[in-house]
């Protein structure tokens, strides 16, 4: 009976699904259910079928129709407490007095008439995470992945009508003791005196746009970033929470919960607080209002199955997500990988437009742009490369522009602003919050490979109250650490990350940093304006940007090896160079030097490192040194 | 909804007075049962009437038939009576029990007791089959009055020769050790009884399991039993209530994270800190009622939170006639407390969760937000109404834990004992490969080496750094008036800027479970020591402590130690000698405790080292902090080829080679972590007769060393210094005695140390001064023959009261062959100053006398 026009089934109405097959089984707890969600696995693994699902990312939510299959691209922002649920209960019909076997899974609310004392009844556990779209993710990446979709909005296009979503809610209770067939003729006639709670939902309907601007002030959806957008979702997780992480970004396949009795939770709370179970008071309101928001607002998803993002580039394939390694590599060598090099000659000429000329810096950025950390020893993270890009014009507002540029080429960024203001007022570091029982986020609360875009010369002189220290603090440990120490209150906690941070200044940057260049702009200060509005004059056509996007996005996913000759003639170098004068590099150059061969050998599309990539390496590590002693900056301390 | 339910009940007792009890409440009770089904541990239980061991609640009304042959014991609440016989044996000579809201509605278990009347319609259902002789709490396995005779047993006869337990102290270990407790319990008059779960389980491992899986029904037994035991014993005792027993340490100790749905209704024991603790609440135990119109009085039972309010006077008749008076309820404290899981329990990556817990009467107000707790409870769910006019309810179950019993980890580390001793158990099999890794006769090195592997070399560092990790032993001479004695290796590491100084302190910071890392530049003198705080829903003064108190027995890592200011640095002297920190603030004035060894980095004032510099001058650190440190290291970049390539070649692999490579080479952070862990629990070598030889010895070469030039070149504060570092390196080798070998070890490290810090640039010899009074010998020899230079120019001059402070350098300059500087010039003004021989003022020089 599953194969019958499944497809539609199981996208409208996966939980209808597991009723009917809850009731067949009459609950042996016989494998029916990793049965179903196997099968719908299978359903994914086949090509475009993930496409057909709706995404909450694009898809407004009041177009969603309850209790359908939905997708979602997000962050684990926070991670609540497990919960216990009724995983099997038993329902008692009062006028006919028989019983029921019910499923609890995937599900917020029971069945009426839920018989307590069933010896049936099963208690399972399950985990919720609160979930927000990736932060500083960009416009075009967004624009692009919801294009992908036009399919997907065909499908479930007969939810968007809205006397669907009025009836949805009442359906629920109906649909289980109705036989499938029955509910459709049921729908159309369907007046709105015929079921009780219909008022409500439709009150909901129409104030929809209005209560969610005025509630939007009281409820904070902490979003890592400020002015973000987006709908945030608690998901709720089945099986193998310990595998995800906190600031994991996945997609999430799941049931689509929006059930009305869920906000009513909230709204009939103070009128009604005395009649409910002392304990249930105990909690703060604040506490309420974070762990269960009006579901209007904030959607519970029921997951079914997530993958997690190795990247949010909508251009690139997501198949190498499925397996690996294999696929990855073949997609790659047969295309982009050759093309590779011409792409980066491409790049370079843009970037050395785009910063005034200069060659060197634009190389330095390219490098700067796929660096990732690979690996960590111990506590040192491998392959990050802080860029401090000093010497910025502070006139035309350069920087601004610059980010600009940036923000098209890479799937998620962020343009912080190191004012004085910003500094001394914004929260940098996710701090608990113990009254609301949740973790209040952050601007550094970002998912892997986000750029971050630090402007330094926003910053004038000043004084940094304790805040700004703290932050200055947390901004130094991410770049040398590629960490951040979430404030508990009583303890900290670190948390790994991987973000590629970009520090514009005008001297030398009081941040520490893996790599500082000097801008030497070629055009005169005269020219700058003329010269910036010629790069928004020429206009990127749209294919030539994507394959800048490709490009970066591929560098970055690469492999990459040192073969034992290569290994042999780099020791060898170092130890002529330091013969010939040891103060000239340090353990730490050659540390950098090998992260710069790396990302070169990378941004040429090579999986291993050649000696001619290493003597290149070698040689811009050298115009960059020398340039640097050109500018000697006076507030040096530590190189 | 007024169920026929309660009919029963009255119509048992003959009184027909009962309120229409609970029955209308249906979805906040408890969740149905304990999924007997998956609870291995009461498989056997299966045959038992499986049905509402608390006797749930009633009914939501169509089952009413269903619920009718159920047993739905007892339980009208009014007619308990406190000293019901049903309730606990035989009134205990008019003490008073009290009630224990910690174990839920308890007195409306359906006690199906031997003594009890016969039961009635209800009670039949469980009893019958096994007529008497096997009465059992319905829905258990419990038999009151055999559960009642093992407790009894077990108070009598449990000994426990081998107890380490703090508590037990001064009680004679071969008695039975809850006699003593009761008789303690006869003088002290605090009635509560803790019992420790192990105990319980050596003893009588079927009642030990009966106490996990029927907290609820047995704890009352066993309360039962205490006090008639108690009574016999002591007849005339007066105590204020009867007493309570309160398990704790149940084996089932659990991390919070592992708590599932099969641990509901069960005896757990979690450890936890608490974060946040609510205002006491009075919650009605018992209300007070009083007919308007007879003045006829009746008392009803809370019973879940809900009071059956009684609708008819029993005395007049009347309906609707009965008013509550409030003060003349009966009300017991709660408070709920939140505890989030410890750091330590966590995995990576992974949010804290968090519990909440219900303390009840003198449980209330025991534990303080920040407090590490063992927690022994008894863990609920309830499910959670979606709306109050809604039949169907939200399916998810509200958890908590109502708190029988709470043991503070952190509060003997205030009283200065070690604590983790209970808290890190081993496992056997892991013993047996430290202790193999022990035996073996390079375990020295091999840890060194597994101590930071991605930094390169500085092996003597390492060592230094392992041996800190180890630490020395505790030792207490606070009968003899000198206090505690450090036992803790500070080390202060100063180099070039980019020798991975930092990556020292983090790795060090990771490894060690209560590391604390700052850096210098971050961190204020309140931010290190404890600052007092208001807080903000209580309007209290807290004292928050800061990073020195946190890393109590721990590390503390201070980066960019030069960076500090000197108001901060101040601080750390009596951290690093006297391992207290006093604090005297907003009128709390206390000593805590800071028994932390301080790792310290430092970089030199010029960026690059200066050869040509001591190390004072190269840092610029008081020389009183310097002292502290047991070991002084320099990190600087060797320069010779070899070194160079294989540093290229460590670095290189670090870069390419995969993750499983590089663990097999070096030992698992793991292991390294639980055998520093052991060994500063389990072992604490002595000095052996030969081992204090060698220290005097080299005590007193190292002092010959310098007399022979004229200065000192060691001061009783290196002999501790030894002591301590030959004390580390015997708990590396897990070995209880110091021999001659650790001493060898601790004098040629200490050695190394001196020889990179304290070599006197000028001459080249070491010098220890240098780091005592910060100027070498050979400086302070200066220093005074310029100082009788200027006294002798000065009488020279005749009697000028007054002189021009530039004159007089000038004059002094062309006097004497070498060159003068002013700080020499400042430095011997001072001297003189202190002679009384003459002032400074501004730039004019007077004459004394």
């Amino acid at each position: 009976m599953i194969h019958i026009n499944i497809t539609d089934l199981w996208l409208s109405n996966y939980l209808c699904l597991l009723d009917v097959l809850a009731a067949s089984q009459n609950n042996s707890n016989s494998g029916w259910e990793t049965k179903a969600v196997e099968f719908f696995q299978d359903q994914l693994k086949e090509r475009d079928t993930h496409t057909l699902v709706p995404s909450l990312n694009d898809v407004p939510l009041h177009y969603l129709k309850p209790n359908s299959l939905v997708k979602f691209r997000c962050l684990i922002q926070d991670m609540f407490d497990p919960e216990f649920y009724m995983g099997v209960y038993e329902t008692v019909d009062p006028s006919t007095k028989t019983k029921m076997l019910r499923c609890g899974k995937y599900k917020d609310v029971t069945e009426c008439g839920v018989d307590f004392n069933s010896r049936n009844t099963v208690t399972a556990e399950r985990q919720t995470f609160y979930c927000v779209p990736i932060p500083g993710e960009n416009p075009w990446v967004k624009e692009i992945s919801s294009s992908c979709l036009t399919e997907a909005r065909v499908v479930p296009s007969t939810s968007y009508a809205p006397s669907r979503q009025k009836r949805s809610y009442e359906e629920d209770d109906d649909m289980d003791t109705q036989p499938q067939k029955q509910r459709e003729p049921h729908a159309g006639p369907h007046s709105p005196s015929e079921h009780h709670g219909n008022g409500d939902c439709k009150r909901q309907e129409t104030e929809a746009p209005s209560s969610q601007t005025a509630s939007a002030s009281h409820l904070d959806l902490n979003f890592p970033l400020p002015g973000e957008k987006g709908p945030s979702c608690l998901v709720k997780v089945y099986e193998d929470w310990d595998r995800f992480k906190l600031n994991d970004t996945l997609e999430v396949y799941g049931i689509l919960s929006v059930s009305p009795a869920l906000s009513a939770l909230a709204d009939e709370k103070d009128a009604s607080s005395s009649l409910l179970d002392p304990a249930e008071s105990m909690e703060t309101a604040e506490e309420q209002r974070v762990h269960s928001p009006p579901a209007s607002l904030v959607p519970r998803l029921h997951m079914l199955h997530a993958k997690p993002l190795p990247h949010n580039n909508p251009l690139l394939p997501s198949i190498p997500v499925l397996d690996k390694e294999s696929t990855l590599t073949v997609v790659i060598l047969s295309s982009t990988l050759s093309e590779m090099a011409s792409v980066r000659e491409e790049i370079l000429s843009y970037f050395t437009h785009v910063l005034l000329g200069d060659a060197l810096a634009a190389e330095y950025l390219i490098l700067h742009l796929i660096s990732n950390v690979y690996s960590r020893r111990d506590v040192l993270p491998l392959g990050k490369f802080t860029l401090n890009l000093s010497g910025c014009p502070t006139v035309a507002s350069y920087t601004e522009r610059f980010y600009q540029i940036i923000q098209q080429l890479v799937p998620s960024s962020h343009y912080l602003a190191m004012s004085l203001q910003n500094m001394n007022q914004m929260r940098l570091v996710p701090k608990k919050d113990y009254v609301a029982n949740r973790l209040v986020s952050g601007a550094l609360q970002l998912a892997r490979n986000t750029s971050l875009f630090l402007d330094e010369t926003q910053l004038e002189q000043g004084q940094l109250d304790t805040t700004g220290v703290r932050n200055v603090t947390a901004l130094g440990n991410l770049i040398s650490w590629q960490k951040v120490d979430y404030d508990f209150n009583y303890h900290q906690m670190e948390f790994p990350c991987n973000i590629n941070v970009l520090i514009a200044s005008e001297g030398r940057s009081l941040l520490p940093s893996d790599c500082q260049i000097h801008l030497q702009p070629q055009v005169a200060p005269s020219h700058l304006e003329e010269s910036l509005s010629s790069i928004h004059m020429h206009p990127q056509a749209s294919s030539q940007l994507n394959k800048f996007r490709i490009y970066l996005s591929m560098a970055r996913l690469l492999d990459y090896s040192i073969s034992d000759e290569v290994t042999k003639s780099v020791e060898d170098d170092f130890v002529d160079m330091r013969k010939d004068d040891p103060q000239s590099i340090s353990a730490e150059d050659l540390h950098r030097m090998l992260v710069v061969a790396r990302l070169l050998s990378l941004s040429l599309g090579q999986t291993s490192l050649s000696r001619d990539s290493w003597l290149r390496a070698k040689h811009i590590e050298m115009l960059r040194r020398s340039r640097m002693e050109q500018h000697k900056c006076v507030n040096g301390n530590e190189p | 909804m007024s169920s026929p339910t309660s009919t029963p009940g009255g119509r048992k007792r003959g009184r027909n007075t009962n309120p229409p009890t609970p029955s209308s409440e249906d979805p906040t009770s408890p969740p149905s049962q304990r999924r007997r089904g998956q609870d291995s541990s009461t498989g056997d239980l299966m045959p038992m009437p499986t049905s509402p061991a608390t006797d749930m609640l009633s009914p939501a009304a169509p089952q009413d038939t269903s619920l009718f042959s159920s047993p739905r014991p007892s339980v009208q609440p009014n007619e308990v009576d406190m000293s019901s016989p049903l309730m606990y044996g035989t009134p205990m000579r008019g003490t008073p029990a009290r009630q224990r809201p910690d174990l839920g509605s308890v007195r409306k278990a359906p006690q199906v007791d031997l003594h009890s009347e016969p039961p009635s319609t209800d009670g039949a259902v469980a009893s019958e089959p096994n007529a008497g002789q096997r009465l059992v709490i319905w829905g258990t396995d419990v038999n009151v009055g055999t559960c009642k005779e093992k407790f009894q047993r077990f108070l009598q006869r449990f000994t426990d020769p081998n107890s380490t337990e703090d508590e037990n102290a001064g009680l004679d270990l071969n008695e039975p050790l809850y006699m003593q407790k009761l008789e303690e319990i006869s003088v002290v008059g605090d009635p509560v009884l803790n019992v420790n779960c192990r105990h319980v389980q050596s003893f009588d491992a079927e009642l030990y399991r009966q106490l996990i899986c029927y907290p609820q029904e047995v704890i009352p037994t066993f309360d039962m039993a205490v006090n008639e035991l108690f009574f016999e014993r002591f007849p005339d005792s007066i105590l204020e209530y009867q007493i309570q027993v309160r398990p704790y340490n149940a084996l089932k100790t659990r991390n919070m994270r592992s708590l599932n749905p099969e641990d509901i209704d069960q005896l757990i024991t979690i450890s936890g800190m608490v974060i946040r603790t609510s205002q006491l609440i009075p919650e009605m135990q018992e209300g007070f009622f009083q007919c308007q119109v007879c003045a006829y009085s009746t008392r009803v039972e809370v019973d879940r939170g809900r009071i059956a309010e009684p609708a008819v006077c029993r005395n007049c008749n009347n309906t609707h006639s009965l008013a509550l008076v409030h003060n003349r309820s009966v009300f017991s404290d709660k408070q709920m407390i939140k505890v989030q899981e410890s750091p330590e329990d966590m995995p990576a990556g992974q949010t804290p969760h968090t519990t909440v817990v219900y303390a009840h009467n003198d449980l209330v107000d025991k534990v303080q937000p920040g407090d590490r707790v063992n927690i022994t409870g008894i863990y609920r769910a309830v499910p959670m109404r979606v709306n109050p006019r809604q039949n169907n309810v939200k399916s998810v179950y509200k958890t908590h834990i109502d708190a029988i019993h709470f043991r503070k980890t952190d509060e003997k580390r205030l009283h200065g004992l070690d604590e983790e001793a209970e808290q890190k158990l081993f496992t056997e099999d892991r013993v047996q490969t430290l202790k193999e890794l022990a035996a073996k006769p390079d375990v020295y090195e091999r840890l060194s080496s597994a101590l930071a592997p991605s930094i390169y070399e500085h092996e003597d560092i390492k060592k230094g750094i392992l041996l800190q990790l180890f630490g020395g032993t505790r030792k207490d001479f606070s009968q003899t008036g000198r206090g505690n004695f450090r036992a803790e290796v500070n080390i202060l590491l100063c180099g070039d800027p980019g020798t991975s100084k930092s990556q020292l302190l983090q790795y060090v910071y990771n490894l060690v479970p209560r590391g604390q890392y700052t850096s210098g530049k971050g961190s204020s003198a309140v931010g290190l020591t404890a600052y007092v705080m208001k807080d903000p829903e209580t309007r209290q003064l807290v004292l928050q402590t800061g990073a020195l108190v946190l890393s109590d027995n721990g590390i503390c890592c201070i980066d960019e130690f030069d960076k500090m200011s000197d108001n901060t640095r101040s601080v750390l002297h009596e951290v690093m000698e006297q391992q207290t920190l006093s604090i005297a603030k907003a009128g709390i004035i206390c000593q805590l405790n800071a028994r932390t060894a301080v790792l310290a980095a430092a970089n030199p004032v010029e960026s690059q080292w200066n050869p040509k510099k001591t190390t004072i001058e190269n840092i610029q650190l008081p020389h009183t902090l310097l002292s502290r440190f047991d070991l002084i290291f320099l990190m600087l970049d060797p320069q010779d080829e070899a070194y160079d390539r294989r540093l290229a070649h460590h670095l290189v692999s670090l870069y390419y080679q995969s993750e499983e490579q590089m663990e097999e080479e070096f030992l698992d952070m793991a292991v390294l972590k639980d055998y520093i862990a052991y060994a500063r629990t389990y072992i604490s070598p002595r000095l052996s007769e030969e081992a204090s030889q060698a220290l005097i010895e080299a005590y007193v070469d190292m002092r010959k060393i310098g007399s022979g030039r004229g200065m000192v070149s060691a001061y009783p504060r290196q002999l501790e210094s030894l002591i301590r570092l030959a004390e580390a390196h015997a708990k590396v080798r897990f070995s209880e005695k110091v021999e001659s070998i650790d001493v060898e070890e601790a004098k040629r490290l200490h050695r190394e140390a001196l020889k990179q810090s304290a070599t006197d640039p000028r001459t080249g010899f070491v010098d220890i001064s240098i780091l005592t009074t910060g100027m070498s010998a050979t400086a302070r020899k200066r220093k005074e023959e310029v100082a009788q230079a200027l006294k002798k120019l000065i009488q020279a001059k005749g009697k000028t009261p007054a002189m021009k402070y530039q004159q007089l350098l000038d004059d002094l300059r062309g006097q004497s062959e070498t060159a003068i500087t002013k700080e020499l010039f400042d430095e011997a003004l001072r001297a003189l100053a202190d002679e009384d021989y003459l002032t400074v003022t501004g730039k004019t020089v007077r004459l004394l006398a």
